[in-house]
C-alpha cells in the first residue's frame, strides 16, 4: 500500500476552523467577547478588511453614515484633517479629503466563503442547504437540548455519533433517505477524508469545502465547537465535537445528492470549470478600505479628543480624610458610572471606587438545594474554592404555564379548558399591570438575603469534588490586600465601606445573562460582595493585613450590597452585624443611596421612549421598575450600549466630567503602585473584558445580521442554549438589535493615569494583553499624574497628544440637558 | 339588534383603511389608531354580547346587500350571529386587543412598524368577516383576507430567506383550503339552486330533502369543507405548516398561529354542522382525522426541542381533539375548548422567551439525569422508530412537496419548449379561432363543441403550469397567468350561454390588475436588468412603493375581493354543470396554481435577501 500522503491535514483544518467559528457559549453563560477574535493577530483595520473579504461581514458604519456624521458635526473637521495628515501625508490632504467626502465607491461585497460550495446550486442545480439544514439542525438541537423536549433524545448520554448510530441501527425508520449513506454510517469508519472524496473528489479543495459547509450555519457550528471546548457549560452534559458534526453533515449531503440523482453523480470537482480563489489568500488594501479606516478613526477621535481635553482639566481637591462619611466600591461596569456621580453629588463627603465586580475573590457558588456549582469570577479563571449557601428559607415559585403537561394529550385537554382561562386573566394583568412573576430573571434571586455562606475554611482537607470549601485566613488576607492595593484604598478608611456588586432583572429575555456582571461570568455579584466583606471584617485577616501595612481601624466595617441595574434598587447584606453607631450612619447613608438611585433612574430614562423624562425622579423610578417586569418590553435596560471608555486612575481624574454612562472606571493610585505591579493585573483584565464587551457591541452594531443576532422579536428559544429565527433557522450568536441600536461603534479608549514608561513596561509583560494594544483593538492613552500631559500609544511607543477641540463645554443644569436629549451626549464639564 | 351587525365589520374596515394612510414614521399615531379601533371594537362587542345574552340570545341574520344579480344567480353579502359567532367574537376581540397593546411597545423602533399594524388590522377584518358571515360567499371573502394577511405577517421580515420561503409554503397550503371552499360553493349552487345562507341550513326538512336526492354531492361537499377546515386548522396531512409559520414577531405568531387563525377550521366545521350532521360517514371521518392528528402531533410535540414548535404541535393536537368533539356533536364543549386553548397558547407563546431563565433555574435545582418518560417502556426498536419519525415530523413536510408541488413543477417543466414567441405565435391565433367558433357555433359540429370547453380549460391549465414552473422570465410568467384567465373565460363561455357582461365582470379585474402588474415588472426590469425567477431579489428594499402597487396587482389577478373578478370567479363556476367534474377540476386547479404562481412572482422579485450587498444582509440559513 502507498503511504498516506495527503495535502489535507484533518486535524489542523478542524483546529483552525474552530478558531474562526463564533465562540459564544450557551445563553445561560453569555459572556461578551471580541466577535472577530480569530483575527486578533492582525492589526485592527487589516483584520476588518480581511474578515469582510473572507466572510462578507460588514465591519464598519456605511460610507453614508460616516458622511452624515461629518455633516452633523459629530465627526470634527480638524480631527479628520489630522488623521488624513497622519495616515496619508500633508500633501495629499486636499485630494484625500475630497475622496472622503464625495467620491463614489462600489461598496457591495462578494465574500469568498461559500464560493466553492455554491457550485452545487450553479452546476448541479441542487439546493443542498434546504435539503440538509432542517434535519441537521433539528437533530443537533434535540441532542443538545437542555430541557425543552418532553421526550429526550434516546441515548443522549453517549457521544453524538454513537447515539445516532445506536438509534439508526435499531430502528424500522431511518435518519437518511437512501441506503448508501446509511450503510456508510453503520458499516464504515466514516473518515472525513473518505466522505469528502465522494463529495468533493479533489483533495486540494477539502479544507475550503469544510469552511463553506460550516459557515453556511456558523451559529450551530459555533455552538458545537463551544460545547466541545467546555462541556461543563451545559448542565446536562453532552459529548459532541466539530468532527462529529462534520461527519454527520457530510453523510446527509451524500444522502441528499443520492436522493436527487440516484447513485450516479460525480464529485463536485468534476463540475468545476475553474477553482475558486483560495479562502485565505492575501486581501490587498484598497483605496476604499483606507477611506473607511480613516473615517472610523476620525469618528473615534472626535469623541476621544473631547474626553481627553476634559481629563486634563484641573479638578477639585479630594475629600478630607477625617470627614469621610462612607466609602463604596463598585464594579468597573459603565452602568455604575452615573450612580457613583449621584452618590458623590448628594453626599460630597463620600468616596467611591471601581474594580472588577468579583472583587478579587474567585470561587464556585452553590445555592441551597442547587444541584450544580456556579462559577462567579471572570470566565478564564478556574477557581479552586467553593462557597455554599445554607439556612435560606425562601421557596422558589413555580409557574404552571411553563408546565409540560399542557403539551400532552389528555392533561393538555384538561389544562386547555381550565388553565387556559386563567392564562387570559394573567395576560390581561401582564399587559395592564405588570408585576413580578416566577418567570422573571431577578438578580436578587441569585442568593437569599437572609441565608448564610460557608466562607471561612478551618481545615484545608474540607473539600467537595476537589474544591476547597471556603478560604483560609491566609488566603483571605491575600485577596483583601490585593483588592485594596489595586484600587489604592490603603489609608483613611471611612466608618463604613460598602462593597456593591451588581446584577440585573428582566423578563422575557433569553439574553438575561449578558445583562449581569461580566466579571462574575454573567451572574449577579451579590455573593462575591458578601464574601469579600466577610474577609475584610475578619479580625484575623485584619491582623495579617496590619503586618502588610494596611491598618483598617476597628470601627470600620465592610458591608456587602447588590445594585440591580435594571430596577435601580439596592439590597444590603448582613446589616445586623453593624455596630450601633455604624447602624446609625448606615441609616443615613441609605437615604443617600435611595435618592441617588432615583436620579440614576431619571438619567437612564432619557433613552426610554415609554417614560417621560420630565417627571420627578421618584415617579420615573417607579416607571422603570414596572418596565423591568413588563413582558412586552424588549429593552429592560440598555446594558453596555454606548460604552467607549475605560479610565484607570484616581476618581479625581474624571470626577467633574459628565461621561454619559459611557465609561468603565477602574480605581487605581499610581502612588500606591509605582512599579505597575497591580496595574498589570488591572490591564490584564480590563483589555480583554472591557475590550471584549466593547468589540462585541461594535460588531453587533455594524453588522447586526451577520455578526449580531438581528431583531429579537421573532426569536425562538432552541434547547435552552440559543436563539434562532423561526423553527428551522441557524442559531443567532451576538447581540440582538434592541441591545445595540443606540451604540456608537467606537473602539474602547483606555486611559491610564501613570508615567508613560511604567505603563509601557507593564503592558509588555503579558503578550496576550499587549496584542490588544499593539494591534489596536483597543486604544490606549496615558495621562501623566503630575503634568497632566497626554501620551497616545502608537506602534509600540507613547507619543504626546494635544487635544484639538477646546474648550470643553461647561454645563450647570444637568437635568435640563438630560431631559432634552435622547441621543449620545458629548463630554461636558460639570460646574 | 340585527341591523347593527354590519357595523362590526365596518369598524375594522375603516380602521384598516385609515391605518394605511398614516405616514410610516408616526409610530404613536399608528399604534394609537390600531389600539382605539380594536379597543372600541372590543368594548362594543362586549356590550353587544351582554345585551344579546340578556335578550334571549336568538340567532340573528342580516342580508346586507346584493353585489350582483342575474336570473337564477344572486351574489349577496350576508351576516349571521349565533353562539358560535359570539364565542369567536369574545375570544378574538379580547386577544387581538391585548396583543395590539402588547405590540405597541414590543415593536417600538422596528422597521415595518406600520406594516405590522396594517397587517394586524387587516387580519382582524378578515377574522370578523369570517365569523360574522351568513353564507359561503361572505365567508370566502374573510377567508381570502386571512390568507393574505397571514402571508404578509409570516413574511414580515421580508429581507430574510426563511420567512419568505415559509410564507409561500403556508400560502400554498391555504390555497388548497381556498379551493375546497370554491368547489363547495360551486356544488352548493347546484345543490340548492340558490345562494344558500347558513340560516337556511338550520331548517332540517329543507336540508334533508336536498341531501336525500343528492347524497353523493352532499358527501362531496362535506368533504370539500373538511379539506378546507383541515388546511386552516393544520390537521393531517397539512400539519407541518403551523410551526413554520412562526417567523414573524412573537405577538403575531401568538395571535395568529397560536390562537385565532388556526381555530378557524373548527369554526367552519361548527358553522356547517347542520349540513353534515346526518352524514354519519363524514362525522366518523372527521373524528378519525382529529384523533389521528391528535395522536401523531402529540408525539411530534413531545420531541420538539424549540419552544415555539412545541407549542404549535401541542396546539394542533388539541385542535384534533376539538374536531372529535365537533364530530360527536358536542358543539358547546368544542367552543369552550377552543376558547381555553386559544388563551393558553397565546399566553404560552408570549412568555416563551422567559422559558430560558425559568427552565434553566428549574434544571439547576431539580436536575435528574435520566428522567423516565412513557416511551422508556417501549421496546427499543419501536422507541427508536417512533423517535425518528417524530423528529422528521412523519415526513409531512416532504410529503407535501413530493405529492403536491413536485408533480406540478414536473408538469410545468415539460412545457419548457414554450417561449414568449411561441406562446404568441401559437396561442393567439388559436384563441382567435376559439373566439370565432364561439360567435359562429353553427359551423362547428356538436361533438367537437362539447369537447371544446375541456380543451380550452386544459390549454389554460397548461399556461398556468408553465407560469408556475418558469425559472427565468418573470414578465412572461405574469403574462401566462393573465392568458390563463382568458382561456377559462372562453372555455366556460362555450359551456353555457350567458350574457357577455358576466365575462366582462370576470375579466375586468384581470385586465386592469394584469396591466398594472405588467407595468411594475417592466419598470423593475428596466431599472435592474435581470429579474429571473430562479432566486429571490428582494427589490422591496429599494422600491417599497412599486412593491405595494404590485402586491395590489397580484391580489387583483388572483381574484381577491378588491376587483369585480372576485364575483366573476364565482359566476364562472356557476356555469359549470354539476356533472362536469373534469371542467370544474381543471378550472379549480387553474385557480390554485394561479394564486401560487402570482405569489411566487411577488416573492421572488420583491422579497427575500436583497441581491445588492452594500448593506447588512442576513445569512440565508438564519
Amino acid at each position: 500500500m502507498e503511504p498516506h500522503n495527503s495535502s489535507f491535514d484533518e486535524h489542523k483544518v478542524l483546529h483552525d476552523l474552530k478558531h474562526y467559528l463564533p465562540a459564544q457559549s450557551p445563553l445561560k453563560d453569555f459572556i461578551h467577547h471580541n466577535t472577530l477574535h480569530a483575527f486578533q493577530n492582525l492589526k485592527f483595520h487589516d483584520a476588518l478588511r480581511t474578515a469582510s473579504e473572507l466572510f462578507g461581514y460588514k465591519v464598519s458604519l456605511s460610507l453614508e453614515e460616516y458622511r452624515s456624521l461629518f455633516k452633523s458635526g459629530r465627526i470634527h473637521e480638524d480631527v479628520l484633517d489630522k488623521i488624513i495628515t497622519d495616515k496619508i501625508g500633508d500633501k495629499e490632504l486636499k485630494s484625500w479629503k475630497e475622496k472622503m467626502i464625495s467620491k463614489v465607491y462600489n461598496t457591495a461585497t462578494i465574500p469568498r466563503i461559500g464560493m466553492l460550495r455554491s457550485n452545487w446550486k450553479k452546476v448541479y442545480h441542487t439546493d443542498l442547504d434546504s435539503m440538509v439544514h432542517p434535519i441537521l439542525f433539528r437533530i443537533l438541537c434535540s441532542y443538545l437540548d437542555q430541557g425543552i423536549a418532553i421526550w429526550k433524545f434516546p441515548g443522549s448520554e453517549k457521544s453524538f455519533l454513537n447515539a445516532l448510530k445506536e438509534m439508526e441501527s435499531n430502528s424500522f425508520s431511518s435518519l437518511f433517505r437512501g441506503k448508501r449513506a446509511r450503510n456508510l454510517f453503520l458499516n464504515s469508519t466514516c473518515e472525513i477524508n473518505d466522505l469528502l472524496k465522494i463529495l468533493v473528489g479533489d483533495e486540494s479543495l477539502y479544507a475550503q469545502y469544510l469552511y463553506d459547509q460550516q459557515f453556511a450555519h456558523q451559529g450551530w457550528s459555533g455552538m458545537v465547537s463551544a460545547i466541545e471546548d467546555q462541556p461543563q457549560t451545559l448542565l446536562d452534559k453532552r459529548d459532541i465535537s466539530t468532527h462529529d458534526l462534520i461527519v454527520f453533515e457530510l453523510l446527509l449531503e451524500i444522502d441528499a445528492l443520492d436522493f436527487q440523482f440516484g447513485a450516479n453523480w460525480s464529485p463536485l470537482c468534476k463540475g468545476l470549470t475553474q477553482k475558486p480563489i483560495e479562502l485565505f489568500a492575501e486581501v490587498p488594501k484598497t483605496e476604499h478600505s483606507q477611506v473607511m479606516a480613516i473615517w472610523q478613526e476620525a469618528f473615534e477621535w472626535s469623541y476621544y479628543d473631547r474626553v481627553l481635553a476634559g481629563i486634563q482639566i484641573e479638578k477639585k481637591s479630594t475629600v478630607a480624610p477625617q470627614k469621610k462619611s462612607f466609602q463604596a466600591m463598585f464594579c468597573i461596569d459603565d452602568r455604575e458610572c452615573s450612580f457613583r456621580r449621584y452618590l458623590e453629588q448628594f453626599d460630597p463627603a463620600c468616596e467611591t471606587f471601581g474594580t472588577p465586580g468579583f472583587f478579587g475573590v474567585e470561587f464556585f457558588y452553590q445555592p441551597l438545594d442547587g444541584k450544580f456549582y456556579t462559577k462567579v469570577c471572570p470566565a478564564p479563571v478556574t477557581p479552586k474554592y467553593l462557597i455554599k449557601e445554607f439556612g435560606s428559607k425562601t421557596k422558589r415559585q413555580k409557574d404552571i404555564h411553563f408546565s409540560k403537561h399542557s403539551h400532552s394529550f389528555y392533561s393538555g385537554w384538561l389544562i386547555a379548558q381550565t388553565l387556559g382561562f386563567w392564562a387570559a386573566v394573567r395576560l390581561f394583568f401582564n399587559v395592564f399591570k405588570p408585576s413580578v412573576t416566577p418567570a422573571m430573571a431577578s438578580s436578587f434571586k441569585h442568593m437569599d438575603k437572609f441565608s448564610k455562606l460557608t466562607i471561612e475554611n478551618k481545615n484545608t482537607d474540607h473539600k467537595e469534588n476537589g474544591l476547597q470549601i471556603g478560604f483560609t485566613i491566609e488566603e483571605m488576607a491575600i485577596r483583601v490586600e490585593n483588592l485594596l492595593k489595586s484600587i489604592g484604598m490603603v489609608t483613611d478608611f471611612a466608618p463604613i465601606v460598602y462593597v456593591v456588586g451588581h446584577g440585573s432583572s428582566s423578563v422575557n429575555n433569553p439574553h438575561y445573562a449578558a445583562y449581569d456582571c461580566g466579571a462574575c461570568s454573567g451572574r449577579a455579584g451579590s455573593v462575591n460582595s458578601r464574601v469579600i466583606c466577610f474577609m475584610a471584617n475578619h479580625p484575623d485577616v485584619r491582623e495579617v493585613l496590619r503586618t502588610k501595612g494596611i491598618m483598617i481601624p476597628e470601627e470600620t466595617q465592610f458591608v456587602g450590597a447588590l445594585h440591580d441595574t435594571t430596577r435601580d434598587e439596592i439590597q444590603f447584606y448582613d446589616e445586623d452585624s453593624l455596630t450601633p453607631l455604624n447602624r446609625k450612619y448606615h441609616q443615613k447613608n441609605e437615604l443617600v443611596f435611595d435618592s441617588a438611585l432615583d436620579f440614576n433612574a431619571k438619567e437612564r430614562s432619557r433613552r426610554f421612549e415609554s417614560i417621560d423624562t420630565h417627571l420627578s425622579p421618584a415617579k420615573i423610578h417607579e416607571a422603570i421598575r414596572i418596565r423591568s417586569v413588563s413582558l412586552f418590553e424588549p429593552r429592560p435596560e440598555l446594558n453596555h450600549a454606548t460604552n467607549a471608555l475605560c479610565i484607570v486612575g484616581r476618581r479625581e481624574l474624571s470626577k467633574g466630567l459628565f461621561l454619559d454612562r459611557r465609561s468603565f472606571m477602574n480605581s487605581f493610585d499610581y502612588q500606591v503602585d509605582p512599579e505597575g505591579k497591580y496595574l498589570l493585573n488591572i490591564l490584564n483584565a480590563a483589555a480583554p473584558v472591557c475590550g471584549g464587551i466593547n468589540l462585541e457591541y461594535y460588531f453587533s452594531r455594524v453588522d447586526n445580521q451577520k455578526l449580531g443576532a438581528g431583531t429579537k422579536l421573532p426569536h425562538n428559544v432552541m434547547g435552552l442554549f440559543g436563539v434562532a429565527n423561526g423553527i428551522d433557522g441557524d442559531l443567532r450568536p451576538g447581540l440582538p438589535s434592541q441591545m445595540i441600536e443606540v451604540h456608537d461603534p467606537v473602539r474602547l479608549l483606555i486611559i491610564v493615569e501613570h508615567e508613560p514608561n511604567v505603563v509601557l513596561n507593564t503592558i509588555q509583560k503579558n503578550l496576550a494583553t499587549y496584542e490588544w494594544f499593539v494591534n489596536e483593538w483597543v486604544n490606549l492613552v496615558v495621562v501623566h499624574p503630575v503634568t497632566h500631559r497626554l501620551f497616545v500609544f502608537r506602534e509600540g511607543d507613547f507619543v504626546p497628544y494635544e487635544p484639538l477641540i477646546y474648550p470643553v463645554t461647561q454645563v450647570n443644569d444637568l437635568a435640563t440637558l438630560l431631559e432634552s436629549n435622547q441621543e449620545n451626549i458629548p463630554v461636558y464639564a460639570l460646574t | 339588534m340585527t341591523s347593527i351587525l354590519h357595523y362590526f365589520i365596518l369598524l375594522p374596515l375603516a380602521g384598516f383603511l385609515i391605518s394605511l394612510l398614516i405616514p410610516e414614521k408616526k409610530e404613536s399615531l399608528i399604534s394609537w389608531t390600531a389600539f382605539s379601533v380594536v379597543g372600541l371594537h372590543m368594548v362594543c362587542a362586549f356590550i353587544f354580547l351582554v345585551y344579546w345574552l340578556l335578550h334571549g340570545h336568538s340567532i340573528l341574520n342580516q342580508k346586507d346587500f346584493v353585489v350582483f344579480q342575474t336570473n337564477g344567480y344572486e351574489f349577496f353579502i350576508d351576516f349571521y350571529f349565533d353562539k358560535i359567532t359570539a364565542s369567536y367574537l369574545f375570544v378574538g376581540s379580547f386577544l387581538t386587543f391585548l396583543v395590539t397593546v402588547y405590540s405597541r411597545y414590543y415593536l417600538h423602533r422596528e422597521e415595518g412598524y406600520k406594516r405590522f399594524f396594517n397587517a394586524i388590522l387587516f387580519f382582524y377584518l378578515g377574522y370578523i368577516i369570517t365569523i360574522f358571515s351568513g353564507n359561503l360567499e361572505t365567508l370566502f371573502i374573510g377567508w381570502e383576507v386571512l390568507g393574505i394577511s397571514s402571508f404578509l405577517l409570516i413574511a414580515f421580515y421580508r429581507d430574510r430567506y426563511l420567512p419568505v420561503k415559509n410564507a409561500v409554503k403556508v400560502f400554498s397550503i391555504y390555497r388548497i383550503g381556498d379551493i375546497g371552499l370554491i368547489i363547495a360553493m360551486w356544488l352548493s349552487h347546484h345543490l340548492w339552486h340558490e345562494n344558500i345562507t347558513f340560516l337556511r341550513l338550520s331548517n332540517y326538512e329543507f336540508v334533508h330533502e336536498h341531501i336525500q336526492s343528492h347524497s353523493f354531492i352532499g358527501a362531496f361537499l362535506s368533504l370539500m369543507i373538511l379539506i378546507s377546515a383541515s388546511a386552516k386548522s393544520a390537521q393531517l396531512p397539512f400539519s407541518s405548516w403551523l410551526p413554520r409559520a412562526m417567523e414573524g414577531p412573537t405577538p403575531s405568531s401568538a395571535i395568529f398561529y397560536g390562537s385565532l387563525s388556526v381555530h378557524l377550521g373548527v369554526f367552519i366545521l361548527l358553522r356547517t354542522y347542520l349540513f353534515w350532521e346526518h352524514q354519519t360517514s363524514i362525522r366518523i371521518l372527521i373524528a378519525v382525522l382529529g384523533l389521528t392528528t391528535a395522536i401523531i402531533t402529540t408525539g411530534i410535540a413531545r420531541v420538539q426541542s424549540s419552544v415555539k414548535s412545541q407549542i404549535a404541535y401541542a396546539s394542533i393536537a388539541q385542535i384534533g381533539l376539538i374536531f372529535i368533539e365537533v364530530a360527536a356533536g358536542f358543539g358547546n364543549l368544542a367552543l369552550f375548548h377552543f376558547a381555553g386553548n386559544a388563551f393558553l397558547r397565546t399566553y404560552q407563546l408570549l412568555v416563551s422567551p422567559s422559558v430560558v431563565s425559568y427552565l434553566i433555574r428549574e434544571q439547576f435545582y431539580n436536575f435528574t439525569p435520566h428522567e423516565h418518560t412513557v416511551e422508556d417502556s417501549f421496546p427499543a426498536k419501536l422507541k427508536n422508530t417512533l423517535y425518528i419519525l417524530c423528529i422528521k415530523e412523519w415526513n409531512l413536510d416532504s410529503i407535501m412537496y413530493r405529492f403536491l408541488w413536485n408533480p406540478l413543477k414536473w408538469a410545468g417543466k415539460k412545457m419548457d419548449f414554450l417561449t414568449v414567441q411561441r406562446v404568441v405565435i401559437f396561442f393567439i391565433p388559436t384563441y382567435l379561432i376559439g373566439l370565432y367558433c364561439l360567435y359562429n357555433e353553427d359551423t362547428v359540429p356538436a361533438r367537437v363543441l362539447a369537447t371544446l370547453p375541456i380543451l380550452f380549460s386544459l390549454i389554460g391549465l397548461v399556461m398556468v403550469l408553465k407560469s408556475f414552473a418558469e425559472r427565468k422570465r418573470a414578465v412572461m410568467s405574469w403574462i401566462l397567468i393573465i392568458m390563463n384567465h382568458f382561456w377559462i373565460a372562453l372555455a366556460v363561455s362555450f359551456n353555457e350561454h350567458f350574457k357577455s357582461t358576466q365575462t366582462f365582470i370576470y375579466l375586468s379585474g384581470i385586465v386592469v390588475s394584469g396591466f398594472v402588474g405588467y407595468v411594475c415588472l417592466r419598470r423593475i426590469k428596466s431599472l435592474e436588468n435581470s429579474i429571473d425567477l430562479d432566486r429571490f431579489h428582494g427589490h422591496s428594499y429599494e422600491y417599497p412603493k412599486i412593491t405595494f402597487i404590485f402586491l395590489l396587482a397580484c391580489l387583483g389577478l388572483s381574484g381577491f375581493p378588491i376587483t369585480p373578478t372576485f364575483v366573476g370567479e364565482d359566476l364562472i363556476f356557476t356555469h359549470i354543470h354539476e356533472d362536469q367534474f373534469m371542467l370544474a377540476f381543471f378550472t379549480a386547479l387553474s385557480f390554485i396554481i394561479d394564486g401560487l404562481a402570482v405569489i411566487r412572482i411577488f416573492a421572488r422579485v420583491f422579497l427575500g435577501p436583497h441581491v445588492k450587498t452594500y448593506h447588512e444582509i442576513a445569512y440565508r440559513s438564519s
